[in-house]
């Protein structure tokens, strides 16, 4: 809920202001080619030359659907609980423009590809929500327009014209800027584990308007709203809606009405402003499609589909809480990419505990991300042929995770593992061979002289020699200085060269620190 | 001389001849361009349309010549590909004689309204040759060429057939690829075919026919099998006669000839039945709106963006661009239904114009249906209302000239096959008479075109 913003001379309502926001979402879908024709629909090739006579709307042109668009917008509607329905139509929707090639979008109005769905999201302000999207269609996108490109003229870009598009269109259930973010963050996990688009803003490949109004908390009726069109990041929809926000309510409160418009976010001076009124209230003259003939899905045709669709985020979550026993943070954190997720539970499935694969993998991030570079490299992925790359990586993560909570390692040995690993992928290759990850690990360490020493004998020695050394640090320590407990500890180690069992250290220390004079 | 080269020559003098007569049949042609199709690797021998020279439609897509849909605004305009029809024509062995004249974009009867001056009629200089195809059937009807093709979209090959003499045929729709057809109105365009006789006629359209993945709408069909020889009876035959299109207003030498050719049908065995298409009254008013609604958008593309003429360059907006280019550009019946169609799908008109049209355009579909199911094998009716008309006659009067097509229309709206072949000839003009089968009914309407026309007289006055 937003706080309801104090203008001078007005007043706010004794409950605030609620904020009301729906979102409209533009995604590409992950086509080889273009909506209508066998065009490339790959980014960032050279302006204007992924196309053909249908993407530039050349006279005679016809459009063809393409059956992997279809299949992803059903597969995407699916994954947000839609449902699909056998029979929708196309329809056109007319508008001039110079990126609009055909003078129309072949998109879908009436009849829709799915309707009546939800996405699961966690609000920072209210905690798990459902939020419900109102229907998924598929259109095609429009050239691509330079206003900065060519001095005095605008330059068209039609390579992005009939990339196949999903336009998610979600109810007005945020309450929040923040909340909106959540949605969207929620949104393109979703649609990346679905593999139905890459969802990059900097590519534009997803796409987000916002409908943003105010009303009195308490009432039910919606007041005017307004449509904030051009942004381009997750963090620029939550300040253009804060914007908006506060500029609604305070026009509200000092007395003032607000007209519906079309805005347009300004990234640079982080402002929203009204688009100029000719570009807006457009009569699309909608009609169906003629060229194209309804679409018709059969039974099974939308069963396979369906019994295709893969584990989504919020039910892997859910999933890995109760099957690898982790909290709800850990989980989240595993299973936001599918990859991750699917990765933590080919090291999981090598054995040892869930609960220490997952702390490696949350805690040496960039230490395993190391790894993986190194071990899926064309050489390495020579040496290993009959393995895929993600199998030797959870190999050397469960041989690390396996051999510190058998107390093989320490923590800091298991880190000077992975760096030796990363340093020389050749050397777990070598030892891949040693069968078990505890004895792949074992293999590779030994040389290293990192294996934790667990000799309560030499440990003990070790602490004598230190309390020695550091009589008068004992000293201050018994006579109540606590904190130099840690660094005769460290003393220790430093003695073991860093691999002494810390549990062995412990426990030697205090015991023959009890059985010295001075306490 | 090859055979091939010697046909080329051949049609060029003809067409020269027809050319230098004043008929304006064509827009683009060349005997260099003909020779040069005849001096090409030769296509496969014997192939369907060896040794035929056909005529093309300027709103059809080809490499060899300009398409301009006979519009100022696609002057010059030369398409990068080719339409599925006009390839097929190509590999069937066919010369491509050149582009013919038509009304803009296909928006008349009369192929007046043409940016490059009207065709004539080869029957009388002073009438129309009907339209809009009229260039395609003066063509034909002048013997410069053997076939041609053009397009419907409501009676645009059956009319100009009627007006000219010849034979045209409006496919079930979907039976031939519209890939390379400039569109007009897309849920009713089909392109046709012209011949100097109905196998003429029937083999292009089976040469032409058959599914095509670049147009969704094509039917998954083989293509149509070539014609048979004509039968000798039609006994077993029932002929619907449709009260509806021989109503007011119908003129006395049509009725004559109408009369004449029931006859011969009878004469060969066929049972004529009497039947009711009720909606034929709706057709026209539901024609006039769905095809110019989709008129509307269709024509959009053309903003002086991208191709064809720019006018109002470094004008103060783009939207200035657009009304220079599309305020020049476009013909004063283009305008018109531009503006038409605009206007019955503008918000608060959908559903009483284009909702409205579409549950009638059911009725006039629903009619057929039903005929068809009752055990009718084909309907006969008259092509047109009068024989052709003067030129400049209905200029000025917009709804005169859309009654003209008040017969045809309705197979466009039901989608369903129709043929025009010439029935006799009142004061030496044309009369046309129209066999409308039901949807995918192509052989059957073929074959008792045949059969008509081999004892019905076409040259004949019938009064």
């Amino acid at each position: 809920m937003s706080a309801p913003t104090v203008v001078p001379g007005g007043e706010a309502p004794a409950g605030g202001w609620e904020t009301v926001i729906g979102l409209e979402v533009h995604v590409q879908l992950k086509t080889r080619t273009k909506m209508f024709c066998g065009c490339s629909s790959v980014f960032g090739d050279p302006p204007n030359t992924n196309v053909c006579p249908v993407c530039l709307g050349l006279p005679g042109a016809l459009p063809a659907p393409n059956e992997q668009a279809l299949r992803l917008a059903v597969r995407a509607a699916y994954g947000l609980g839609l449902t699909v329905h056998p029979r929708s139509i196309f329809a056109r929707k007319n508008y001039f423009y110079p990126d609009l090639p055909k003078g129309y979008q072949i998109s879908q109005h009436v009849e829709p590809l799915s309707t009546g769905g939800r996405l699961e999201i966690e609000s920072p302000d209210r905690g798990p929500l459902t939020v419900g999207i109102t229907r998924i269609h598929l259109e095609e996108d429009a050239a691509k327009s330079f206003h900065d490109k060519v001095p005095g003229m605008t330059a068209v870009d039609f390579n992005r014209s009939g990339v196949p598009l999903i336009e998610i269109v979600g109810e007005p259930d945020l309450r929040s800027p923040a909340e909106a973010r959540a949605y969207l963050t929620a949104l393109k996990q979703v649609l990346v584990y679905l593999e139905v688009s890459d969802c990059s803003m900097e590519e534009g490949s997803l796409r987000v308007d916002a409908n943003v109004s105010v009303r009195p908390a308490g009432n039910a009726e919606l007041r005017t709203r307004c449509e904030i069109k051009n942004l381009n990041s997750f963090a620029n929809v939550e300040r253009a809606l804060v914007f908006e926000r506060d500029r609604h309510i305070a026009v509200y409160v000092s007395g003032g009405t607000i007209e519906q418009r079309t805005m347009t976010f300004d990234a640079a001076k982080g402002e929203v402003r009204p688009v100029r009124s000719k570009e807006e209230s457009h009569d699309y003259r909608y009609f169906p499609e003629p060229d194209i003939p309804p679409l018709v899905l059969t039974e099974a045709w939308l069963a396979a589909e369906r019994g295709a669709l893969p584990e989504l985020p919020a039910a892997k979550r859910a999933r890995f809480e109760k099957q690898h026993g982790l909290t709800r943070y850990e989980a989240g954190v595993l299973t936001a990419e599918r990859e991750q997720a699917d990765l933590y539970e080919m090291a999981v499935a090598k054995g040892g505990s869930p609960k220490s694969v997952a702390t490696w993998m949350m805690n040496e991030v960039d230490r395993l991300q190391a790894v993986y570079k190194r071990v899926s490299s064309p050489e390495i992925a020579r040496l290993t042929p009959r393995l895929s790359s993600a199998e030797v990586f959870v190999t050397a993560v469960a041989a690390v995770s396996q051999s510190v909570e058998t107390g093989d390692l320490n923590r800091q040995g298991g880190r000077q593992l992975l760096e030796e690993i990363a340093a020389k992928p050749e050397r777990l290759v070598e030892s891949l061979a040693a069968g078990a990850p505890r004895a792949i690990a074992a293999s590779l360490a030994k040389p290293l002289g990192i294996l934790q020493i667990s000799d309560a004998g030499e440990i003990e020695g070790w602490v004598r020699e230190v309390l020695d050394v550091h009589a008068a640090q004992v000293a201050r320590y018994k006579g109540g200085e606590e904190k130099l407990y840690g660094f005769l500890v460290g003393q220790v180690m430093k003695r073991s060269k860093g691999r002494a069992d810390p549990k062995l250290v412990n426990a030697a220390l205090v015991r023959v620190l009890k059985g010295t004079p001075g306490g | 001389m090859s055979d091939r080269r010697a046909l080329a020559a051949l049609t060029a003098r003809r067409i020269r001849e027809l050319e230098d007569g004043g008929a304006h049949a064509f827009v683009e042609w060349s005997e260099a361009a003909l020779l040069a199709q005849a001096d090409a690797p030769a296509s496969p021998a014997g192939g369907a349309l060896a040794g035929e020279t056909v005529a093309v439609k300027d709103n059809i897509c080809d490499l060899t010549f300009r398409t301009t849909c006979c519009s100022r605004i696609l002057e010059g305009w030369r398409s990068p590909f080719e339409a599925t029809a006009v390839r097929r024509l190509r590999d069937a062995g066919a010369l491509v004689a050149g582009k013919t004249n038509c009304d803009e974009f296909g928006m008349g009867s009369s192929t007046e309204f043409s940016c490059h001056g009207p065709t004539v009629n080869p029957c009388d200089s002073a009438r129309v040759p009907g339209g809009s195809s009229g260039g395609s059937a003066a063509a034909v009807a002048s013997g410069a060429v053997s076939m041609a093709l053009g397009s419907e979209t409501g009676g645009s090959v059956r009319q100009p057939a009627a007006f000219c003499g010849v034979v045209g045929i409006k496919p079930t729709y979907g039976r031939v690829s519209r890939y390379g057809l400039v569109a007009f109105g897309s849920s009713l365009d089909q392109i046709g075919t012209f011949g100097r006789d109905v196998e003429g006629a029937a083999r292009l359209l089976a040469v032409i026919s058959g599914r095509d993945p670049f147009d969704a709408t094509s039917l998954d069909r083989d293509p149509l099998p070539p014609p048979g020889p004509a039968p000798v009876s039609l006994a077993g035959t029932v002929i619907g006669i449709p009260r509806e299109y021989f109503g007011e207003g119908l003129h006395a030498g049509v009725a004559a000839g109408m009369r004449r050719a029931m006859d011969r049908l009878r004469a060969l065995g066929a049972e004529l039945r009497d039947v009711s298409l009720l909606h034929t009254k709706y057709a026209v008013p539901t024609y006039y709106i769905v095809a110019p609604a989709e008129a509307s958008s269709n024509l959009a593309r053309y903003d002086g963006v991208r191709y064809g003429r720019r006018v109002g360059e470094g004008a103060a907006d783009v939207r200035a661009l657009y009304r220079a280019t599309r305020g020049s550009g476009f013909g004063p019946e283009v305008r018109r239904r531009i503006l038409l169609g605009t206007y019955v799908l503008s918000a608060g008109f959908y559903d009483a114009y284009y909702g409205k049209a579409q549950g009638a355009r059911e009725r006039i579909g629903g009619d057929f249906t039903a005929v068809f199911a009752g055990g009718v094998h084909a309907v006969f009716t008259p092509t047109t209302p009068t024989p052709a008309f003067k030129l400049g006659e209905n200029l000025s009067d917009p709804v005169a000239m859309y009654l003209s097509d008040i017969y045809v229309c309705t197979a466009n709206l039901a989608g369903v096959p129709a043929l025009s072949l010439p029935i006799g000839r009142d004061q030496g003009l044309p009369l046309g008479g129209q066999l409308i089968g039901p949807m995918e009914g192509e052989a059957e309407i073929i074959r008792i075109g045949q059969a008509l026309e081999a004892v019905v007289g076409g040259a004949e006055e019938v009064r």
